[in-house]
């Protein structure tokens, strides 16, 4: 019995969000009810969500674990971890991976600012200008990746674009300028056009954090004389930090699977190669469909370790970031 | 009254899709996959459609625009035995891959033999695997030196009557300060320049096409490798590609050629028609079409015959065929010399068949048809192996952008990755 009632009690510590406390707190026969009945409510999207993610994670680790070409089938062979020894000893898995970085730290670092700027203005706002301000905002965002890839493509290409001769004026810019020609000047365009996109999402989760700040402590503040900047160090950004947290880790989590605009723009030329792009040439390209599995496997390993650092590091609570406590 | 009006409606429909399963039933529809065009396959799916008499209907289905995006779609369905795949229109370096991989149905020897009479040798080449002929040739294509007379002139260059090399057409470019056009960009229209630039002069990419893939040699380390690479690496150093050589595909080199700093470019012929309809629609200038000239593929060395890029499109026989013996009947009615010469005058497309370029029409919508044969008779096919794929992308990572290329180390990177990546050691 008291096994059962120590278990239990380190569930509920879990479930609050592992905040410490001994967890020998007995739960009563109403609480255990509801949480059944949760688990009846949640049952079936739980095993949905199994079958349509874990499945194929599962069938992707196999796949794995084969040399195996899609057009060869007869020489399908089994090599164990083999694949991951060839991808993880490549310099062009390490470049991928490096580049990858790269776009992502610049990308959601630029974002969170401008992001919270527009949140705060969108906060702000009059409230007649507030609907046609959110629209305004979120234009980009309702643009299909594709689409606003082939935008930036076509506005910075050589011959059919116009950035070119608009900036003509601007330092290091000229009519001849080959912004697809070299590593930087493409990680640039690709960039820019990843922040365009995306600023509204993260915009968006910004204010949604905003509008949980409790005014009366702003009044407070403001009463104790603290100027702007300190209500918004002192009294804004504190009571947000879960929201914060959030919007940084899923924008993060979309960066770093970073696809269409290299795709798009570069296809992969001057080192700008990604991981999901990697992961694109070994298996749809190549055909090599255990390599591909291989490098998809790492990549969502990646992915996992991001979700991970973020939740234990910034001790991120979802909990709270939903207004549960 | 409504819902009878309802029940009828609803009668006539079931009757019509019986009607139409009826009808279905009669005529075997064979699926063409074509690449896109002009719409001249959709037309030839027509005419031999009526030619068949009810013996078969052709449909045409549309593959992807680029030829790497085709060979993806094509071995996923075929690797997933799609019997909807009756006819396909092949880029030549995937055939191998896919005969290999049994993904083709084999063409009798008597419609072998009947499909390669009159048919120019690289076409022939292209659509035979391990010495059968695995394809059925349809159109084939080749590219030519295109230069502005003005240029050449004001150079003391006549390549309409003399052979020019690549040395001779950069200097002439350098002297005028114009751009050559040529194709930079990371993509197969790379591999065909490099290609060209190699066989020209007297080498090879792969020394043993047909070796399994830990067995390919390369033959890159060589004289020809290295002359390759120095033309590549003397064009991009001298900024004679343009500003975004780097960029440049067949479509920008075009372009390029055609505006005040053209001078000489290496292009499929579908640039010919291309110039004429951009005069027709107003975007070109008349002058500019008459200062166009047109001559053989530059050589490497001088007093050496040139090895032309070899392109154009054959037709597969879908190994998961329901009615294989029919798509053989059908391929062997879209190629004859009149639809094939039909093809190149409506799409700007080369026929692979001799013949068709006696047509009256084919001569006068294309003044160079005799060049264009000639320059497919000494063209040279990009390297037949299963693995074209990995060799053509290899080369593509190694030898871009065209400024990073030089003699002394690009052959051996290039050498390196494919090796190890045919071995399975590397990604790609």
């Amino acid at each position: 019995m008291s096994t059962t009632s120590a278990a239990a009690g380190e569930t509920s510590a879990a479930a609050g969000g592992g905040d410490g406390g001994n967890g020998r707190v007995p739960i009563s026969d109403r609480a255990r009810a509801e949480r059944r009945l949760g688990w009846y409510l949640a049952g079936p999207a739980f095993v949905v969500m199994l079958l349509v993610t874990a499945y194929p994670i599962l069938q992707a680790f196999y796949e794995s674990l084969f040399k195996y070409r899609l057009t060869d089938p007869d020489a399908r062979e089994f090599t164990w971890l083999n694949n991951y020894v060839v991808v993880l000893t490549d310099p062009i898995w390490w470049r991928a991976v490096g580049v990858t970085v790269l776009i992502t730290v610049i990308t959601v670092a630029i974002e969170a600012v401008l992001g919270f700027a527009l949140a705060l203005v969108m906060h702000r706002a009059l409230k007649t200008l507030r609907p046609i301000l959110r629209t305004a905002i979120l234009i980009p965002y309702a643009i299909i990746t594709v689409v606003s890839a082939f935008a930036w493509f076509y506005a910075f290409s050589i011959d059919s674009g116009f950035v070119n001769s608009w900036f003509a004026w601007a330092p290091g810019i000229s009519e001849d300028t080959n912004w697809f020609g070299q590593f930087g000047t493409s990680v640039f365009v690709i960039i820019a056009s990843e922040i365009w996109k995306t600023t509204p999402f993260i915009s968006l989760l910004l204010l949604a954090g905003l509008a949980q700040v409790p005014e009366d402590l702003q009044e407070a503040a403001k009463v104790d004389g603290a100027t702007w900047w300190q209500r918004l160090y002192k009294v804004t950004i504190p009571n947000m930090k879960a929201a914060i947290m959030v919007a940084l880790l899923f924008r993060t989590l979309d960066a770093f699977r970073i696809f269409d605009n290299v795709f798009i723009m570069t296809q992969g030329a001057n080192n700008t190669e990604v991981v999901s792009f990697l992961a694109y040439r070994q298996t749809i390209s190549r055909l090599e469909i255990g390599l591909g599995s291989a490098v998809s496997v790492l990549l969502f390993l990646c992915v996992v370790l991001i979700s991970f650092l973020f939740i234990k590091l910034f001790k991120v609570d979802l909990a709270s970031a939903r207004g549960e406590r | 009254m409504g819902r009878r009006t309802v029940s009828i409606a609803a009668a006539a429909v079931v009757l019509a899709g019986l009607a139409a399963c009826g009808g279905d039933d009669s005529t075997p529809t064979l699926t063409w996959y074509i690449n896109p065009d002009n719409g001249g396959q959709t037309e030839l799916a027509a005419r031999c459609t009526e030619a068949a008499d009810g013996a078969y209907q052709i449909k045409t289905s549309l593959l992807p625009r680029e030829a790497s995006a085709q060979r993806e779609q094509l071995a996923r369905r075929l690797a997933a035995n799609d019997s909807s795949i009756d006819i396909i229109s092949l880029d030549p370096p995937f055939i191998p891959e896919l005969a290999e991989a049994g993904f083709l149905a084999e063409i009798p020897d008597d419609v072998a033999e009947a499909v390669t009479e009159n048919v120019v040798q690289g076409a022939i080449d292209g659509a035979t695997w391990r010495d059968k002929l695995v394809a059925v040739p349809f159109w084939a294509n080749t590219q030519l030196l295109w230069y502005r007379k003005s240029v050449a002139e004001a150079a003391g260059l006549d390549p309409e009557n003399e052979p020019v090399t690549w040395e001779q057409i950069i200097e002439a470019a350098q002297s005028q300060d114009k751009y050559l056009g040529v194709q930079g960009i990371r993509a197969e229209a790379l591999t065909v320049w490099i290609n060209a630039l190699v066989t020209s002069a007297g080498g090879e990419i792969l020394d043993n096409p047909e070796a399994p893939a830990d067995q390919v040699q390369l033959g890159l380390e060589t004289d020809a490798g290295r002359a390759a690479a120095e033309i590549i690496e003397n064009i991009a150093r001298n900024g004679l590609g343009g500003p975004g050589l780097a960029n440049e595909d067949e479509n920008a080199s075009m372009l390029l050629f055609q505006g005040d700093r053209g001078s000489f470019m290496v292009n499929w012929p579908f640039v010919w028609a291309a110039t004429l309809a951009g005069v027709e629609a107003g975007n070109l200038d008349q002058s500019l079409v008459d200062d166009i000239g047109w001559a053989q593929y530059p050589a490497v060395a001088e007093g050496e015959d040139s090895r032309p890029p070899y392109g154009g499109i054959n037709l597969g026989i879908g190994a998961f065929s329901e009615h294989p013996d029919l798509a053989i009947e059908a391929a062997q009615c879209i190629v004859t010399p009149d639809n094939q010469a039909y093809y190149m005058v409506t799409n700007g497309n080369p026929a692979s068949n001799t013949e068709a370029y006696d047509d009256p029409d084919v001569q006068e919508t294309f003044p160079m048809a005799d060049l264009i044969r000639e320059s497919l008779e000494a063209a040279a096919p990009r390297p037949q192996t299963p693995y074209y794929n990995e060799v053509s992308t290899g080369l593509q990572n190694t030898w871009h952008p065209p400024s990073s290329v030089t003699p002394d180390s690009s052959p051996e990177e290039a050498t390196v990755l494919i090796t190890e990546v045919l071995k399975g050691e590397r990604l790609l």
